[in-house]
């Protein structure tokens, strides 16, 4: 027996094996849609990029060569140099490193945070449920980079209060989703089984309730992923995030916008990085949802 | 921004009845004062401190602590901030020495000007391109339209400002820069409503009001294009559904001609959803305009946050918070009323 047959055995002997085929299918379900596929390569190149960034990189992301100011691209710094004659193309490589981590945090801190909210909403119903979703809608109706940008201001600039701003304003549409598929199997027979066993709340939530909301989860979060992105780099754009000489991708466009009519070049060139990798995510997120949630999909 | 799903769900809800919307709007207003408290007061580790400066004596610290009623406790506190807001008093701007109130009211128009001729943009191109790539699934169009509507969620706004900005006024010259007007145009009509393009025409004076129309388009169809992005995408996805239905085929059975198919039978259905759609990024529009106007030296509301944000002038920041983000909530609740009106099937 092969491995693929393996995976794809239809009485599976143990829980691994289960879930191992079914994410096996889902890969290759996801690997026949071209636009997925493109996202799944970038967002590899990311994660290779930040990885082995130092290999990568030429240069020093921070080393200053005062001599080699403001060079145009050429075949040695092929991004051009910035105005304190750093290689523009080495510190969009480190840059990779600071934007995966912010984009991993804000995910780390908001989706189990939504989750948990929202799957005790929908579990429990009644005050409980009108008292958080009543938080969640008040969030959800206020522009997130408005809320972003009040929170960072009252916590102060830096990376890690730009994180928490974020992951602040994205958590309201994850509890929404939790809440709206907890409602949906509530009631099922195997949850009132398990009750019926002797489940506590917090056991049938955090084992039978919550695994159950991950996939719809997942694809709202890769969606959510190039918003985010887009966020962060706002905040640094405006000396609210990442604070220099940290190479954050939208810092690096700040200090490009003193030289944009005549040195193009330092701000256009971090730019190009954020556009590839939001559009990965993008890419990515909507493969991931015609794969796992065709209904929402809405291309029929 | 919204997502088709999140839309889904809001086009889902049934007609509720006013005395219920009225409370629902008020709590959310409620809720968004109590956000910008919490971010003023709660947040800031010392907020006496931040006023008074570390250098204060341990009395000053104290008088400046009562002054400003951090004694009390905190609910007392929260209906007092309620209730000033209420009169319209947000506080007095320590960077600009007035009450941020009048501030708003000064810089708010700019900002309005921009979004309004921003979603123009956005709804002429943006309908009909949704429409024709719902006509056209699956073929280059389409796919080109895809890519475009991604780029709209993925291309920093204010990178594509300062891309545009390089463009077409340094390298090709076809727009002014940075700014409102030129600078020898400065004052020369009197500001009724602040909105440049209508006080230049009132005044009659053309010269100004297309001085002022070249500063404003490279911005506004800056923030048009990532309406455009929202706007084709969501009316290709209305259209499909509405291609898809038995009446449809049933008018081309009987020989309709392709173009009314589309554009009555097709269209139709779909205008009131649409209207939530552009309430929507409408709101969204003001929230972009936070970046661009930064980039554009543009002096609204957004530029008038992020300067605040800077100089750590807290009382500016939550006023100009509180507007935004009561403009958006006003445009949602607008647009869900709207939707109620004008759906014929909500009136049973």
């Amino acid at each position: 027996m092969s491995t693929r047959d393996w995976l794809l055995d239809d009485s599976p002997a143990t829980l691994t094996q289960a879930n191992l085929g079914r994410a096996w299918r889902m890969f290759t379900a996801l690997m026949r849609n071209p636009l997925a596929v493109a996202g799944f390569l970038i967002i590899l190149l990311l994660l290779a990029t930040a990885l082995f960034a130092p290999w990568i990189a030429p240069e020093s992301p921070v080393g200053q060569n005062l001599q080699a100011r403001l060079l145009p691209p050429t075949a040695e710094h092929w991004m051009g140099t910035d105005e304190l004659g750093r290689d523009i193309f080495s510190r969009v490589v480190y840059g990779s490193r600071i934007t995966l981590m912010i984009v991993a945090l804000v995910a780390v801190i908001s989706a189990p945070l939504g989750l948990i909210i929202g799957a005790v909403a929908g579990y429990f119903g009644g005050w409980v449920d009108r008292i958080l979703m009543g938080l969640t809608d008040v969030f959800l109706s206020l522009p997130k980079l408005i809320l972003a940008l009040a929170f960072v201001a009252a916590l102060g600039p830096g990376i890690e209060n730009a994180i928490i701003a974020i992951a602040i304003t994205a958590w309201p549409a994850y509890a929404r989703i939790a809440r709206a598929e907890t409602l949906t199997f509530r009631n099922a027979e195997y949850i009132q089984a398990v009750r019926l066993v002797g489940g506590s709340h917090s056991r049938i939530i955090f084992r039978h309730v919550l695994p159950l909301c991950t996939s719809s989860m997942i694809v709202r979060v890769t969606l959510d992923m190039a918003g985010i992105i887009l966020t962060a780099a706002g905040l640094g754009f405006l000396g609210l995030g990442a604070q220099p000489p940290l190479p954050e991708w939208g810092a690096m466009i700040s200090r490009g916008r003193t030289f944009i009519l005549d040195q193009w070049w330092v701000a256009t060139m971090p730019g190009f990085a954020i556009i590839l990798v939001s559009l990965g995510f993008c890419f990515l997120g909507d493969g991931l949802r015609d794969v796992l949630d065709p209904k929402q999909g809405g291309e029929k | 921004m919204a997502t088709e799903a999140s839309m889904a769900v809001r086009a889902g809800r049934g007609a509720r009845g006013i005395g219920g919307f009225v409370v629902v709007t008020a709590l959310t207003f409620l809720g968004l004062l109590a956000i910008t408290f919490f971010i003023g007061r709660v947040v800031p580790i010392d907020p006496v401190l931040s006023v008074v400066g570390d250098r204060a004596t341990q009395a000053q610290y104290d008088a400046a602590r009562i002054a400003m009623g951090l004694d009390r406790p905190l609910l007392v506190q929260f209906f007092d901030y309620v209730w000033s807001v209420m009169q319209g008093d947000l506080g007095r701007s320590i960077s600009t020495n007035r009450p941020v109130a009048d501030d708003l009211l000064r810089v708010f128009p700019a900002t309005l000007e921009m979004a309004t001729l921003g979603i123009f943009f956005g709804v002429v191109l943006g309908v009909p391109a949704g429409v024709w790539a719902a006509t056209r699934r699956g073929e280059w169009v389409d796919q080109v339209m895809r890519v475009f509507a991604l780029l709209g969620y993925s291309v920093p706004a204010f990178w594509l400002g300062l891309v545009g900005l390089a463009v077409f006024y340094a390298g090709l010259g076809w727009v002014a820069g940075p700014g409102r007007l030129d600078i020898f145009y400065e004052g020369l009509v009197p500001a009724r409503t602040n909105v440049m393009l209508i006080d230049a025409a009132l005044a009659g004076d053309w010269d100004v009001f297309w001085n002022a129309l070249s500063h404003l388009l490279l911005p506004a169809s800056i923030l048009g294009f990532f309406s455009l992005a929202f706007i084709a995408r969501m009316t290709r996805s209305f259209m499909l559904d509405q291609l898809g239905q038995e009446f449809i085929t049933t008018a081309r059975v009987k020989g309709v001609p392709e173009w009314r198919v589309i554009w009555v039978h097709g269209f139709k259905p779909i205008r009131v959803p649409l209207i939530t759609v552009i309430g929507l990024s409408y709101a969204a529009l003001l929230e972009g305009s936070v970046m661009i106007e930064t980039v554009f030296s543009w002096p609204g509301i957004g530029n008038y946050l992020t300067t605040a944000l800077l100089n750590a002038d807290m009382n500016a920041v939550l006023g100009a918070t509180l507007v935004i983000g009561s403009v958006f909530i006003l445009i949602n609740k607008i647009s869900d009323v709207l939707y109620r009106v004008l759906d014929p099937r909500s009136k049973a």
